[in-house]
């Protein structure tokens, strides 16, 4: 019997370092689901501890991944807040009745932008931050084949450009579906298609990451990377030859959100959180955390790298209708037997 | 062992298990101060307070089983009864009452409104491993297992820990493959399993991509083929070559498996990417253009290759080294030339290692996620695509799950080929009787091919792990920015003084987590993993393939859905364990196991099962055998099992991504939210030192258990220079 009594002894030991209890605090604790990147993450938690003096627990995944995770836990939620990530998941969580309702009395400090999305979503969830869509492309590539530097959707078909774009897959990736439904909404559907044939023959490569193509874009990998534009921001300020495009014909954007998440063991200390994070002093942190989205407070600083608004023709992205999950899949399908099966 | 004897430990147990909190305890120690009342209350005093009035028949079937144990006798049936008894009545309460009161609306009339019920504890962990215990006392009792209860007990343990963390959360989430949202229905299984997402030929005749399926399996036949074929020359060289380099090719054989994922997959990017060093250097010298060839299958195919090489390298030297010369020499003698010996001795007594190096090959690349992850391009395999239906843009776990029957349909098509190849021959060469002789030089011409592969696959490898060396201390390798820096390693590992070490640095919680959990799930996996083995060759059955199958059945489920099955089953009661440590190590303990089984009935089957029998003439029980005979003689497997599964504990992405919480972050887990963020620079630094620590860890095992001894008589050829070593003690 030495054999087993030794392994359940490694077992016993094994799950009592498990359990230790974590040290408590007087003001509580909160859990937060976090899907931005995680240098952003981890001081935006450190500031509402110094803030408040609630205990922070963080976990950062994207925000597909953080989904998956609520929908698992939904018998038993493990988490207090989802903080960040791109709205889509965030508004069908609200759908699917994984969070729950709050009004911040921060709303009225809000855009116009953050409070539609509460809005849309029985204030389910709200924006903390928006980004526009556009591409990056790579200088000295583009200086090397002697192009003229490329300013629209349009210019992304021409044939020069064949085999040099690269994009998300819309399947995996909730930036490219952002960028499948805008140019559904500013050219019409089948337009939009005709035009999504055209640079399927351009398209090196359907990265599954949505800020991928941005960094192949960085290395020279590709010569121009659709993405968002404060993905491509991030590359710049690092260092990368890359040069940004707001399309001329005008473009989409994400609304980054945040919800309470149904069940929360820790709501009142949730509330907390969801109140401070829209506060104009939180949101000042993405600046120092080398994040260049436009923040939601309307008295927030704007990082002056970021791609502001004003410069952009944006379109008004209905939100509710492309982000249902009908609407979703039927364009998705369309999609894949479409362009995605054509010939490059 | 006699049932007895182990009826009365299983008492013993049990009734340490009912001074024992009878939940879970959530505050952790802190609520243990509350015994015996409160959250920490035993089962009896639950019992006596009315609370849990439903397990009454626990206590009443251990008292049934007590009685006559007491006494001295040991009735099977009624032993049986009492274990099997206690195992389905608490379980079966555990899921009709869980945190929300009663969840099966059905028992209604029979329970009532009970309170609600959380998660089973430390009591009932020993209330259960001690009706375990009866139940195999019972049967043992009965005549099962030749009447020995320690190997009932065995079998019926891990049986139920297979059933419990492998064959039941896999159900859960693969039922999902037949419902259309609630609905039941079978039809959507049919389409979802033929759809042609998976099997279009459509890549023949025309542009298009063909079905994810048949992706998958050019892939891993190719990946198997390939690196099964290096390891074989890298093994040859090594055993028979006269090679003198041989610790350098352990070394470098020994890299790529201790290798974090994503960081092979980078190095090769950086070297072969269309702006990368060696892609630049041949376009400036050369004029061959620049491509992107390395995204899809050449890319993947190399990474997987480089990974899979050294693992077919370790099977195969250690199968190699335990061949017995005398047949050889035996060849020789009657004047076989030496290719003669190698075509009809060596080979044939090769071919279970050379079947388990293909098949583990296979099954990897099947199972691999980091590689298509980064280097696919276009190229998609069922790991990825799986993965993207449960988290991607649209959520369809309904495809997830028909996708990943089809990648088990795919593992389980490996192993009936491997069956049927090795036929039903045997293969044993260590046996007990007098055994030694010169092991044959390699023919010329093989060594000459071997040379070949072997040197400049060495220069590739050393070339993939320079840049990742020097990756972690450089700016920005991907934009070829190669200015010297600490500043990666800073990030993550900084250590301030304050009167005392404080760990600021971004990586180190997560690097102490993963450590920790590596070193306890390792020598659980090695252990459970070759009892295993040990049973399933050794011991003879019913039921023994099924226990068989289910050790293989973790590890042909791609990480994704473990990970996503483990969170659905474990998150409620009765075992309730997401956000802890644990569920990090049973994760890895199962999804390991398989090889450490499988390099068990490996070096099985080539010792003698004379050796056992020999044990058992001269009176000694299947404990006594099993420790004084088989677990020396399989010490390499021991090593191999510890090794890989620490290392596979340390490099585990997708199986765990769902599971790690904020008080145990895993270092791949981060290291992904690194890669995503584009931060490669950081992520090779991360990765330099979990390959540093994973360095040390595989030599050290390797010291402390020790490499094999299998006494041989010395050569004294000029081919073998080895020092003489032992006399002859093969068997002892």
């Amino acid at each position: 019997m030495k054999a087993p009594r030794r392994l359940f002894g490694a077992m016993l030991a094994g799950a009592l370092a498990a359990l230790l209890p974590g040290a408590a605090s007087a003001q509580g604790q909160l859990t937060v689901y976090c899907s931005v990147q995680e240098e952003w993450c981890r001081p935006m938690m450190a500031a509402f501890e110094r803030a408040t003096g609630i205990r922070v627990s963080m976990t950062r995944r994207s925000s597909g991944e953080t989904m998956t995770q609520i929908r698992a836990e939904a018998q038993n939620p493990r988490g207090d807040v989802w903080w960040g990530g791109t709205g889509d998941p965030h508004m069908q969580a609200a759908q699917e009745n994984l969070t729950v309702e709050y009004r911040s009395p921060m709303l009225s400090q809000l855009h116009d932008w953050a409070v539609r999305q509460a809005e849309q979503t029985g204030f389910r969830t709200v924006g903390i931050y928006a980004g526009a869509l556009g591409y990056s492309y790579n200088v000295p590539e583009l200086n090397r084949r002697r192009i003229a530097a490329p300013r629209c959707w349009a210019d992304l078909i021409k044939p020069e450009f064949r085999g040099e774009v690269q994009m998300a897959d819309p399947n995996t990736s909730g930036t490219a579906y952002t960028m499948l439904a805008t140019l559904v909404q500013i050219m019409g559907e089948d337009p939009a298609f005709t035009y999504l044939r055209a640079l399927h023959r351009n398209i090196n490569q359907y990265t599954r990451s949505g800020a991928a193509p941005a960094r192949a874009a960085a290395t020279g990998e590709t010569l121009v990377g659709i993405t968002f534009l404060h993905d491509a921001v991030t590359q710049k300020v690092n260092g990368a030859p890359v040069e940004l495009v707001a399309p001329c014909e005008g473009t989409g954007y994400e609304i980054g959100s945040m919800s309470i998440i149904r069940g929360a063991r820790n709501m009142e200390q949730a509330r907390r959180f969801y109140d401070w994070a829209l506060t104009a002093e939180a949101q000042a942190l993405a600046e120092q955390a080398k994040a260049y989205q436009l923040p939601s407070n309307r008295n927030a600083p704007i990082p002056p790298q970021a791609p502001r608004f004003e410069n952009i023709r944006l379109i008004d992205y209905d939100f509710a209708r492309w982000g249902n999950a009908e609407t979703r899949t039927a364009l998705l399908t369309r999609w894949e037997r479409e362009v995605r099966a054509g010939a490059r | 062992m006699g049932a007895l004897s182990l009826a009365r430990l299983a008492l013993l147990c049990a009734a340490l298990g009912l001074l024992l909190p009878w939940h879970g305890l959530e505050g952790g120690l802190s609520e243990a101060t509350a015994w015996p009342g409160g959250a920490a209350a035993p089962l009896p005093a639950l019992l006596l307070g009315g609370a849990r009035w439903w397990l009454w028949p626990v206590l009443a079937l251990l008292a049934l089983a007590a009685l006559p144990v007491l006494r001295g006798r040991a009735p099977g049936g009624t032993l049986t009864l009492a274990g099997a008894g206690i195992l389905a009545w608490v379980f079966l309460m555990g899921e009709a009452i869980g945190l929300r009161g009663l969840e099966w609306p059905w028992l209604a009339p029979l329970l009532g409104a009970p309170p609600p019920q959380p998660a089973l504890g430390w009591g009932a962990l020993f209330v259960l491993v001690a009706a375990a215990g009866l139940f195999s006392a019972g049967i043992a009792a009965r005549g099962a297992f030749r009447a020995d209860a320690f190997i009932a007990f065995l079998v019926a343990g891990s049986a139920l820990l297979l059933f419990l963390f492998v064959f039941a959360p896999l159900t859960t989430i693969l039922t999902a493959a037949i419902y259309d949202g609630e609905r039941f229905a079978p039809d959507v299984l049919a389409a979802r399993l033929a759809a042609p997402e998976a099997w279009s030929l459509a890549c023949l005749a025309t542009h298009e991509g063909c079905g994810v399926v048949w992706n998958t399996l050019l892939l891993a036949t190719l990946t198997a083929t390939l690196s099964t074929a290096i390891g074989l020359f890298f093994a040859l060289l090594a055993v028979r070559g006269g090679v003198r380099a041989a610790p350098v090719f352990r070394a470098m054989t020994i890299l790529p498996l201790i290798t974090p994922p994503f960081v092979v997959a980078m190095a090769l990017i950086v070297l072969f990417g269309r702006t990368g060093i060696v892609t630049t250097f041949l376009w400036d010298w050369f004029d061959i253009p620049r491509s992107r060839w390395i995204y899809g299958l050449p890319g993947v195919l190399l990474a997987q290759v480089l990974a899979q090489a050294p693992i077919g390298f370790l099977l195969l030297d250690g199968a190699l080294r335990a061949i017995s010369p005398s047949l050889e020499e035996a060849s020789a003698t009657m004047g076989a030339r030496r290719f003669t010996i190698f075509r009809t001795v060596t080979w044939p007594l090769l071919k279970p290692a050379l079947a388990a190096a293909f098949l583990l090959g296979f099954v990897e690349s099947l199972a691999d996620f980091g590689n298509p992850l980064v280097l696919g391009g276009d190229f998609d395999v069922l790991s990825t695509r799986i993965f993207f239906a449960i988290a991607g843009a649209r959520h369809d776990p309904g495809r997830a799950a028909a996708l990943a029957l089809l990648l088990l349909a795919l593992t389980f098509g490996a192993f009936a080929l491997q069956a049927l190849w090795l036929g039903r021959r045997r293969y044993t060469t260590v046996t007990g009787k007098g055994d030694s002789g010169l092991p044959a030089p390699l023919p010329r011409g093989l060594k000459l091919g071997a040379s070949l592969v072997v040197w400049p696959w060495m220069v590739f490898t050393a070339l993939v792990y320079g840049i990742i060396l020097v990756g972690g201390f450089v700016h920005d390798i991907g934009r070829g920015d190669m200015s010297f820096t600490w500043r990666h390693l800073v990030t993550a590992f900084e250590v301030e003084w304050q009167g005392g070490p404080a760990l600021r640095g971004a990586a180190w919680d997560s690097l102490i987590t993963t450590v920790e959990v590596a070193a306890i799930a390792a020598p659980i996996t090695a252990g459970l993993g070759v009892l295993l083995a040990w049973l399933i060759a050794r011991q003879d059955f019913r039921g023994r393939r099924l226990l068989e199958f289910m050790t293989m059945l973790s590890f042909a489920i791609p990480g994704t859905v473990v990970g996503v099955s483990y969170v659905m089953a474990f998150n409620v009661p009765p075992i309730e364990l997401t956000g802890t440590a644990l569920i990090l190590i049973l994760c890895f303990v199962f999804r390991n196991l398989p090889v450490g089984v499988r390099g068990g009935i490996a070096a099985l089957a080539q010792i003698d099962k004379s050796l056992d029998e020999a044990s058992a003439t001269m009176g000694a029980g299947a404990l006594d055998t099993l420790r004084r005979v088989v677990l020396p003689l399989m010490r390499p497997a021991i090593i191999t099992a510890l090794a890989f599964s620490f290392v596979h504990a340390m490099t585990a992405v997708s199986a765990v991504i769902f599971l790690v919480s904020a008080r145990h972050n895993l270092a791949t887990v981060y290291i992904v939210g690194r890669v995503e963020a584009g931060e490669m620079a950081l992520a090779i630094a991360y990765s330099t030192v979990l390959i540093v620590i994973m360095l040390a860890v595989v030599l050290g095992i390797e010291k402390v258990v020790g490499r094999a001894q299998i006494g041989r008589r010395a050569g004294t050829s000029a081919a073998r220079a080895a020092p003489a070593t032992a006399p002859v003690r093969a068997g002892a």
